[in-house]
């Protein structure tokens, strides 16, 4: 091994401890993965406490950060199921505007029909110019049926009508599709909060699921998006999109470490098929820049 | 969620009971503070590091006004520092073009004005406001394009903002490429008289080397006289690689951040006027067709460091 990979060696042996200028380097890594300053120094505290062999290499450093990060994901990395009984699940989808919750549903759909669930959505962003027909040509696509109602008109009547007719046509899965809300407008928060009412009116147990939507390439803002949404929306689980560029993502550590919310899968492109189940060990290796 | 940078420069401070200058001890313990209230704002670390520098440099040795505490003599320091990277210092190597810079209609009409920037960053609505923006304050006909074939109804989600309103779009051609787009777009606001043709274009990654290249392709055969790329304000550490990439690709002439009705920090702010050295044209503040105002460097260096109260303190001493 080159003496240049090597760091954290000493002279006298045995187990050594980090040098501030590698801690230094590692927590700046982290805080460019989107850690944030806070639950950098944390992990960047429990790396200098540990002890390391006499050599240890770089590679082995981040795989070592890795892990690190690995714990504080793996209690809650948990797949979306279909498990609700009596039918249908109902999964409302939330999130600030842009972040990709049209895009997800579709991939949602795709992969549930995969499974031969049978799925509805309901086209409840009335609001943004041409989001139904958004919405519409994914419904096509992914070959499920929807629920639409007129431009402009009121998505709680649409989504009370959609849970409707999913329970009368016995549909396994319905997903409802929101306009984009920025957690700070009190007044579109509220819209959410009604329509989370109106989904439990035909059915106690619904929404089963709510699944707030985060944008890999937003920063610190995504940790009070889950703190609002979770208030008024009663957020039941994550997915995380576009982390096919070069965000990594590393709001989910401190979000996992203060909300414990599931993290159910990550967008990793603009099609049906890209989606995928959130794997705590990749996405570690990922923000550790291993991967 | 965040503390206040005056409170945790406090507590630096409150051991220094002294007038005098600032010095250099106190003020590095100062700058831990700083940045952290830079990163917790999601100015990009390599950005912070600099600004830190900067300022490090302009604070030590500087004489603490009477009536001020030397916390408060920082802050206002990094804030004037802060102000000064957002509205553009001449000597940053960018243009000679301060923050809040108007659009550019100095070209043979029609003039072109393209948008560009990451999936979902705003590109679409921010075009149909400075459809309408052009329209009302600058008396110009404009019409619109939509080249984004990739999302689905993206070129019907232009056309229904276009009649919202009141600018004309470029009918839709089922399957025509971007490039091709572009061409017809020209050709059509040429022959129909328009002073300015408006490109929305489809979101793409910049590590996307398709979607980049057809980007690419666009601007040369459209010669834009501005070149916007519309930055969502909650962008965190990436909007390094963003900046870099697209101002690589093709020539920027600005940047809008949208979503500034948020209430993220907006260090991305930061990261984009100090990478790409343009201007911040405009700042998106809804979702509605006229939130849209002229960047204001002051108020967003107000909310990169979490306050105001203690800035406007020390400016009436
Ligand atoms: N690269 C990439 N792009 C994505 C991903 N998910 C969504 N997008 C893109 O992001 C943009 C916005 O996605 P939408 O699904 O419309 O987002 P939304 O949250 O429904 O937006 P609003 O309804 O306007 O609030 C589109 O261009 C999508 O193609 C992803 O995982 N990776
Ligand atoms: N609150 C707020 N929402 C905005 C602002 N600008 C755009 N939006 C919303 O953000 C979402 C995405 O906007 P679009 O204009 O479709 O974004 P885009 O960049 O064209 O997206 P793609 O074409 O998919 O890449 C929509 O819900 C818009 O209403 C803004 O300044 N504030
Ligand atoms: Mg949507
Ligand atoms: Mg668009």
């Amino acid at each position: 091994r080159k003496t240049s990979e090597r760091i954290g060696s000493n002279l006298t042996g045995v187990a050594t401890r980090l040098d501030d200028a590698t801690l230094d380097d590692l927590e700046d890594a982290l805080i460019i993965s989107d850690l944030g300053p806070a639950a950098a120094a944390r992990i960047r505290q429990k790396l200098s406490d540990k002890s390391f062999g006499l050599e240890i290499t770089q590679q082995e450093l981040k795989e070592a950060v890795a892990e690190e990060i690995a714990e504080i994901l793996r209690p809650v990395a948990k797949p979306l199921e279909i498990t609700a009984f009596p039918r249908p699940q109902v999964i409302l989808v939330i999130g600030v505007n842009g972040s990709g919750k049209t895009t997800t549903i579709a991939k949602l759909a795709h992969l549930f029909t995969e499974d031969d669930y049978g799925v509805l959505l309901a086209a409840g962003d009335t609001f943004r110019a041409a989001a139904i027909g958004q919405l519409a040509t994914w419904a096509e696509r992914a070959g499920v049926d929807l629920v639409r109602g007129p431009e402009g008109g009121d998505p709680a009547s649409i989504v009370f009508d959609a849970v409707k007719q999913a329970t009368d046509t016995g549909i396994d899965a319905l997903i409802v599709d929101t306009a984009g809300r920025l957690q700070n407008k009190k007044e579109l928060m509220e819209e959410l909060a009604k329509i989370r009412r109106v989904l439990g009116k035909l059915n106690e147990e619904a929404p089963h699921d709510v699944v707030l939507v985060l944008d890999a390439t937003n920063g610190q803002n995504a940790l009070s998006q889950i703190d609002v949404f979770k208030e008024v929306a009663g957020v039941t689980g994550l997915i995380m999109t576009k982390l096919d560029g070069t965000a990594r993502g590393g709001v989910l550590v401190a979000a996992a470490e203060q909300y414990g919310l599931p993290i159910h899968a990550i967008g990793v492109g603009e099609k049906m098929e890209d989606l995928r189940p959130f794997d705590p060990d990749l996405v570690a290796r990922v923000i550790a820049g291993v991967a | 969620m965040f503390d206040n940078l005056s409170d945790r420069l406090g507590g630096v401070f409150d051991k220094l009971k002294g007038r005098g200058a600032l010095k250099e001890q106190d003020v590095r313990d100062a700058m831990r503070e700083v940045r952290v209230a830079l990163l917790e704002a999601d100015v990009a670390l390599p950005v912070a590091r600099r600004f830190i520098d900067a300022v490090t440099e302009k604070a030590v040795g500087s004489e603490v006004l009477k009536s001020v505490t030397p916390g408060q003599q920082v802050v206002k320091i990094v804030h004037d520092e802060l102000v000064s990277m957002l509205t553009g210092a001449k000597d940053d190597g960018g243009d000679q073009v301060g923050a809040g810079e108007e659009l550019n209609f100095n070209a043979t009409p029609p003039v072109v004005i393209m948008m560009v920037g990451l999936q979902g960053s705003g590109k679409t609505t921010t075009t149909a406001k400075l459809g309408k923006l052009i329209r009302e304050r600058h008396g110009k006909k404009a019409m619109m394009a939509s080249l984004d074939v990739n999302r689905p109804a993206a070129q019907e989600q232009l056309k229904v903002l276009g009649e919202q309103v009141d600018v004309a779009t470029l009918p839709i051609i089922e399957g025509q490429q971007p490039v091709d787009i572009a061409r017809r777009a020209m050709g059509a606001a040429k022959l129909q008289n328009f002073d300015v043709l408006l490109l929305d274009t489809a979101g793409r990654l910049h590590v996307d080397e398709a979607l980049m290249a057809e980007m690419k392709a666009v601007s040369q055969v459209s010669a834009p006289t501005e070149v916007l790329l519309v930055v969502d304000s909650l962008t965190g550490q990436d909007a390094v690689n963003v900046a870099q990439s697209f101002s690589g690709e093709v020539p920027l002439t600005g940047v809008v951040l949208t979503r500034m009705d948020g209430d993220a920090r907006g260090g991305a702010a930061l990261s984009m006027r100090a990478v790409t050295g343009k201007p911040i044209k405009f700042a998106g503040t809804g979702e509605k067709l006229d939130a849209i105002e002229t960047f204001r460097p002051a108020s967003v260096a107000d909310r990169i460091l979490g306050m105001g109260d203690v800035v406007s303190l020390v400016e009436k001493a």
